[in-house]
């Protein structure tokens, strides 16, 4: 007979009321994330948007409108990733000596855990993802994405992962095992609890969405660039997405096979991450870093692409060194996957084994170096104007040698010994990242934000915002070197030496300065929204760029292009205005685009309950909705018609409009 | 530099910037983009082989592949799949010459020897298991299974799609939608093919003869 107990735990497996956690800090911030998510779900019934969000947006497969839901999904996760890390600090600030804190170990530890797990996989992830679908087709003069169904399908398996991320914070907990759940201690022996579950199953959900989209922009830049642009004439920015894109598709399917074999560990009771019968822990630190490792690069090397359009654009030159600029992105990704022990050369693998790991690291900085040369020769006798994406590169060069020089610095295997694991790492990394990859996302959304919306963003604003960011950046980070070289360990909620102090409180107020940073970037929008007449661009070039996305309309009309351009050299927008191109103003045809679907957003709502339902062991719950994602999958196949023409007058009516447009501007 | 535009002046009236004559949307990328796919599932059992090399040794005073492993079983469930990877090939064949019947039959006999395959893997497992010989005993008992689970479960899906397509080809007949399906899960099964002949290899022969 079945006891109560017993019944519901069928029903609710392990999750109960005790489930919810007690502490005031996440009862208040989930306060505020009911009044807020509640106000705009409410705002969106009340002004009966539903409709058009569905039809319009949520089952839109218009790569555009795709890149812009990722890029809202990385700024709103970058609050919550920005909350973490104020928070971390504020306790390292305060827990001195007598001083415990305010944070217990237990949630401080599931704060650095979310911090990193969603700065990395839910806000550059998505940002640098968003950036890639909208401009990249733009760029080669293709009217979509070679599979515009996987690309919403992906975007949306990307925010089912974010929301299990977020379920987390307010029904059980988070992992406590650091961003990367080292094993053992992320095995069922050492985290029985939930928090592990919760990290595996929102990166695993997200990680699918992540590896079809990167086969998805791979056959876009293979398959369907517009006549004439040869390799060695795409954009630099297409170039980079593109070795972005064979890097996320050659270690994402590592990232989820050794998730895969973690969750084996932790539900059958496997051992191949464990101490005891034959596992071997160090195994796991190996695979999760022949993901990790290349995955600095996914992030990087776009936003390398981004610092090389923008400052050739804001120069007024043609970029420095294309072919090199072509050759050190390549290079840099061969060689990340060569790199990946350096991440732990305290394992003990030899002095061989870390003599090869350190000196493939340290040849990387080679064409890197080769970048920062090219653009600094890009500028050399440019005329530059001094725009917020330029002041973006301005300040991304000199941080990002710093990040780069420390880099090199910990690559030598002896230094590592004694630098593993400290905060003059934490800020090494953090100077690359957001002085790499961050920046590199904010001057791109500046720089595109009118391409996709038709009006510029308020340059006073832009620029207050990246004063903050830059400013507050060396303040947080300069100290954590210093403590660092001072034996400051990372993911401490407690230090004793009290001369270190000053240093955490230091950083804390330039966390603050970060904070006005987000804050002035947010405020640049609405002010931007409040004053769109004044900064209104008709022409659709506003920046006089050089690619292709700037030869079409803001915003471009859903198909793009209404004929495809013809490429003669590398900057074609450039070499059609130079070379005094016209606009064919009839002979329109009718244009064949993909029909909107809602089976991506279905198909992975099925797998983010299906997530859950792992997670709380609610098998019933499991089993039905991986029926569902089966019967969704298989039901999306036997729809044939996914296809329509956009009719010739209707082509022809959006085209004449244009024209108007020009021409009213002049 | 090579890369730098022609020094053009006077050859405006002869280039031609649009292309006002295109024909359609640009076709064929899902071939291309189904091999990137099958080169990303390969670096999944890339890591399950490469787990599987790093534990196979680590029997934990349990069995090992000499102990547990029945060549001439396994010879035969090797047999199942490569004559399915045939007669997926004779059906493609029949959809050449566009005879739905012969189609059909030849993808209904490739799901037998599949399901045929399937069945004596989890023969196998259900017989190790009894043994005592489960997937939590050693490590090399986990990465054992794990691998060719894997390998299974890819199976069992190829199976589904498999039945999927059997009832959309008589819907649509052989439209290129369904030709196209048709080479992409011919695609897949044959990697499947490829993928096992590295089990059979690493795992299995090399398992017992090596030990």
């Amino acid at each position: 007979m079945l006891s109560n107990f017993d019944v519901q735990q069928l029903i609710f497996g392990r999750l109960t009321l005790e489930a919810i956690p007690h502490d005031p800090i996440i009862w208040a911030s989930f306060v505020v994330v009911a009044i807020g998510g509640g106000a705009l779900l409410g705002a969106v019934t009340y002004y009966r948007q539903w409709g058009y969000l569905w039809r319009e947006w949520f089952t839109s497969i218009d790569h555009k409108k795709i890149g812009i839901m990722y890029c809202i999904l990385a700024i709103v996760m970058l609050l919550r990733g920005f909350a973490d890390a104020i928070m971390m600090i504020l306790q390292k600030a305060l827990a001195f000596g007598a001083s415990d804190g305010y944070l217990p170990p237990h949630h401080y530890d599931q704060i650095f855990t979310a911090h990193g797990t969603i700065m990395i996989f839910f806000v550059a992830m998505p940002f640098v993802t968003g950036l890639m679908n909208y401009v990249m087709p733009l760029q080669i003069g293709a009217r979509d994405v070679a599979f515009p169904f996987l690309n919403n399908f992906s975007f949306w398996m990307t925010a089912g992962g974010a929301v299990i991320i977020m379920i987390s914070l307010f029904i059980g907990e988070f992992g406590r095992t650091g961003w990367l759940a080292y094993a053992p201690l992320s095995g069922a022996a050492y985290s029985p609890g939930v928090g592990v579950d919760y990290w595996i199953w929102g990166l695993q959900v997200a990680g699918v969405g992540t590896t079809l989209s990167g086969i998805n922009l791979i056959a876009t830049i293979v398959k369907m660039r517009a006549p004439g642009m040869t390799m060695m004439k795409m954009p630099i920015f297409t170039w980079t997405t593109l070795c972005s894109n064979i890097l996320i598709v050659s270690i994402f399917p590592v990232l989820a096979a050794t998730l895969a074999l973690l969750s084996l560990d932790r539900y059958l009771g496997t051992h191949f991450f464990t101490n005891d019968l034959g596992g071997a822990p160090m195994m796991y630190v190996n695979l999760i870093w022949i993901w990790g490792h290349p995955e600095v690069y996914v992030l990087v090397l776009p936003a390398f692409g981004i610092y090389s359009e923008v400052t050739s654009t804001f120069c007024g030159k043609r970029l420095f060194g294309y072919t090199s600029m072509v050759y050190a992105t390549a290079v840099i990704m061969i060689l990340s996957w060569l790199v990946w022990l350096h991440h732990f050369f305290t394992m003990g693998a030899g002095p061989t084994v870390n003599a090869f790991f350190g000196i493939t690291s340290m040849i990387i900085s080679i064409p890197t170096g080769a970048k920062v040369f090219n653009w600094l020769f890009t500028m050399y006798r440019g005329r530059v104007r001094f725009e917020v994406p330029m002041l973006w590169v301005v300040g991304f060069i000199p941080t990002f040698v710093i990040g780069g020089l420390t880099g090199v610095l910990l690559a030598v295997p002896p230094a590592d010994f004694v630098l593993h694991n400290n905060l003059f790492l934490v800020a090494h990394f953090h100077n690359v990242i957001i002085g790499g990859v961050l920046f590199g996302v904010l001057a791109g959304t500046v720089y595109w934000f009118p391409k996709a919306f038709g009006f510029k963003l308020d340059h006073f604003w832009g620029t207050v915002s990246f004063w903050f960011w830059l400013v507050g950046f060396y303040c947080v980070f300069m100290p954590l070197y210093w403590v660092g070289l001072m034996g400051a360990q990372r993911r401490w909620n407690h230090h004793d030496d009290p001369a270190m102090q000053i240093y955490f409180v230091f950083a804390f107020i330039g966390a603050c300065l970060i904070l006005c940073g987000i804050a002035s970037f947010i405020w640049t929008f609405v002010v931007s929204y409040l004053k769109r007449e004044q900064l209104r661009d008709l022409t659709g070039d506003p920046w006089n760029g050089r690619t292709l996305e700037w030869s079409t309309s803001s915003p471009p009309p859903p198909y793009n292009f209404a004929f495809t351009p013809v490429i003669h050299d590398q900057d074609a927008w450039w070499d059609m205005k130079k070379r005094g191109y016209t606009r064919p103003m009839q002979g329109f045809r009718p244009i064949h685009m993909p029909k909107n679907t809602g089976a991506g957003i279905i198909i992975a709502g099925f797998s983010t309950v299906l997530a859950f339902a792992l997670i709380w062991y609610i098998w019933w719950l499991a089993a039905l909705s991986f029926i569902g994602v089966l019967a969704a999958a298989i039901g999306h196949t036997f729809n044939y018609g996914r296809d329509y023409y956009i009719p010739a007058e209707v082509v022809a009516q959006v085209e004449h409009h244009r024209a108007a447009m020009l021409a009213r501007q002049g | 530099m090579a890369t730098h535009a022609p020094a053009a002046v006077n050859e405006t009236e002869t280039v031609r910037f649009f292309d006002i004559d295109e024909h359609g949307h640009a076709e064929g990328s899902t071939m291309l983009g189904f091999w990137v796919y099958l080169m990303s599932d390969s670096l999944i059992f890339a890591v399950l082989f490469a787990t599987y090399g790093v534990l196979s040794r680590n029997y934990a005073a349990g069995p090992s592949p000499a102990n547990l492993f029945d060549l001439p079983l396994i010879g035969l469930n090797t047999a199942m799949l490569l004559l399915s990877s045939i007669t997926y090939g004779l059906a493609m064949l029949e959809v050449e010459k566009r005879r739905m019947g012969l189609t059909l039959f030849w993808l209904a006999v490739t799901g037998l020897f599949g399901l045929g395959f399937l069945s004596i893997e989890l023969y196998e497992f259900s017989h190790l298991i009894h043994e005592g010989a489960t997937p939590q005993r050693s490590a090399f008992l986990s990465a054992f299974f794990t691998l060719v689970g894997t390998h299974g479960l890819h199976v069992t899906f190829g199976i589904i799609w498999l039945v999927t397509l059997m009832f959309q080809l008589p819907m649509h007949g052989f439209i290129p939608d369904n030709h196209r399906r048709l080479m992409c899960l011919g695609m897949f099964w044959h990697f499947l093919d490829v993928v096992w002949i590295g089990v059979f290899t690493y795992v299995y022969l090399m398992g017992v003869l090596l030990t």
